[in-house]
């Protein structure tokens, strides 16, 4: 039921994971929407999940106008998505026209108009009371027919007999050298205009989604990433353009009695992102399983991404020190997902951390360390990356804490650090030292927002009991 | 003599417009100078039966589908230019006399 609103338009939600967030609602309803974008970029994909979606989600009928593959190949390719096609047919909630132009068949002599094309989609939409169509890709008909005039024509008279019909329309296009379309089909589009981008850097692919128009809306010219995989497409949430994230004035501990005394409200503030720095070796991961530990013993859900151990060699090696994590393991307090940075490229590093953070939704979210993503992104990347997932985060009131692997000498230059650290709340920064033969750790609160701590570097030892502060040289 | 076979036309118009008139005008007359006796055309107006677009793969209108003999070949528009439609369907014109 179209519901006349007083607002600009109303919108149509796509079911795509993210899209519907970055613009606010979905899709201008009762609009074309045009999808325009390279050989393999996802635009098929894209309109399959959206006429899919439409039906299990939000019980909006769909046809899908194929100029290009065959009823088998589309079926196949939605099979593979998890949704039964057939079913939808049976359930007369899809209809598939298969439209083919052989253009060897065909001959033309004199005047024509393209009318058996919108009956045969008036027809479908009408056998089944469709709100969502596809064309997918309506430019094939360029390649079937030579009078040029009479297609524009006629395709504009398409659009706007879509917008009459008031159906929303994702029409897809081909993406050209000079012009968004081969054949310039935003010229008859003017509410939306979606473009898919697939680039291969530095041998890893990514995909970008950009809203190049949205009528109506202040849209900014940002490139969001996407994914594809089994669900279809996810593009990966944007980063609030307002810094309105709710703040707590909870303490909690940081897991170590020694280590809260530090900070002047003896603990830290909930919800706050921590980032611990240090060389080889300086016992980052330990600081932050005292952070895990912590935030179990508050029967907290928490969430710890580790990049370079699995979750068996974690936790006997924090066993070994008494920090024991397996009860909270087995209660699925705690879960740890452990992958290799370089298996697969930065935004399905953020989708998947995304995604684990939805599903499990803990309160706590430990990354260890962050350094390793810089061998799978720039350093802008990486820094894009973080400051979306940092901002996720501080949405939801999540406390966090980063590990990073810095170098000794060029810890200040570090840029990862450089980022993070200005974005996080605390900032604990180890070391090693070798003075006399012994190695000496150390420790020192970089910074603390919101209240004071102690500034010294304080010495630390680590038995099997775990870390333990060593007395503060009186000093000064 | 080979017997020729039988030519069997259809012709997809959506209702009386003046470029389906034409074109069921231009074919009829065509067919009666060139293939007399040997033709059949099914009229197929799509106002009236749209199910019956998808099976010829239909999409222009007026479209003229010739299903026998095979393979089938198809002619868009009002059929106007003589020569073409001919040449389209394949029928070896009778010259005038």
């Amino acid at each position: 039921m179209k519901q006349k609103s007083k607002d600009a338009f109303s919108k149509t939600l796509t079911g795509i994971d993210g899209l519907d967030e970055i613009t606010g609602g979905g899709i201008p309803q009762n609009r074309p929407t045009l999808v325009c974008g390279s050989a393999g970029c996802g635009k098929t994909l894209f309109a399959i999940q959206f006429i899919a979606k439409g039906i299990t989600d939000y019980n909006e009928p769909g046809v899908y106008m194929s100029f290009e593959e065959s009823k088998t190949d589309i079926a196949q390719n939605v099979k593979s998505l998890g949704f039964d096609l057939d079913k939808f047919i049976a359930d007369d909630k899809l209809r598939i026209d298969y439209v083919r132009i052989e253009r060897s068949e065909i001959e033309e002599t004199g005047d024509y108009d393209l009318e058996g094309l919108f009956i045969r989609l008036n027809y479908a939409i009408d056998s089944i009371g469709a709100k969502r169509v596809v064309l997918d890709t309506i430019e094939s008909l360029f390649g079937g027919i030579d009078n040029v005039a009479v297609l524009r024509s006629e395709i504009r008279r398409l659009f706007q007999w879509l917008k009459d019909k008031g159906v929303t329309a994702v029409i897809t296009g081909e993406r050209g050298d000079k012009t968004l379309t081969r054949q310039g089909l935003e010229e008859y589009v003017s509410d939306c205009v979606i473009l898919l981008d697939f680039r291969v850097i530095e041998q890893i692919a990514t995909r970008r989604l950009r809203i190049v128009k949205y009528r109506g809306s202040a849209h900014g010219t940002n490139e969001y990433p996407f994914l594809i995989d089994e669900n279809g497409i996810s593009v990966l949430p944007i980063t609030s353009l307002k810094l309105e994230h709710k703040i707590s004035n909870e303490i909690i501990s940081t897991g170590l009695d020694d280590i809260d005394g530090l900070f002047a409200k003896g603990g830290i503030f909930k919800g706050s992102s921590a980032l611990v720095t240090g060389s080889a070796g300086t016992a980052k991961t330990i600081l932050a399983s005292y952070f895990t530990k912590s935030s179990c013993l508050r029967n907290e859900k928490t969430l710890y991404f580790s990049f370079e151990e699995s979750p068996e060699q974690l936790v006997r090696n924090m066993q070994s020190i008494s920090i024991n994590l397996k009860p909270f393991l087995k209660s699925k307090l705690l879960i740890i997902h452990s992958s290799r940075p370089s298996l697969q490229g930065l935004e399905k590093h953020l989708l998947l951390l995304y995604k684990k953070i939805e599903q499990h939704q803990p309160q706590t979210v430990i990354v260890d360390p962050i350094s390793s993503l810089l061998s799978v992104g720039s350093i802008g990347e990486v820094r894009d990356m973080l400051v979306r997932l940092i901002d996720l985060l501080k949405t939801k009131n999540i406390n966090a804490c980063f590990t990073s692997l810095t170098h000794e000498s060029k810890m200040e230059k570090d840029l990862t650090v450089d980022v993070v650290s200005s974005l996080a709340d605390i900032w604990i920064d180890m070391k090693n030292e070798d003075i006399n033969n012994r190695r000496i750790r150390s420790l020192r609160i970089v910074k603390a927002r919101g209240m004071g701590h102690e500034t010294q570097t304080r010495q630390f030892i680590i038995n099997n009991k775990g870390i333990i502060l060593v007395e503060a040289n009186k000093e000064s | 003599m080979r017997k020729e076979e039988k030519f069997e036309l259809r012709l997809y118009i959506a209702g009386q417009t003046p470029k389906s008139v034409a074109a069921l005008k231009n074919i009829t007359k065509y067919c009666k100078e060139h293939l007399e006796g040997k033709y059949t055309i099914e009229v197929i107006d799509l106002l009236k039966n749209p199910q019956l677009a998808e099976g010829d793969q239909i999409f222009a209108i007026p479209t003229l589908v010739r299903k026998v003999p095979e393979p089938i070949r198809k002619i868009i528009g009002d059929l106007s230019n003589e020569e073409r439609v001919l040449v389209g369907l394949n029928i070896r014109p009778i010259p005038k006399k």
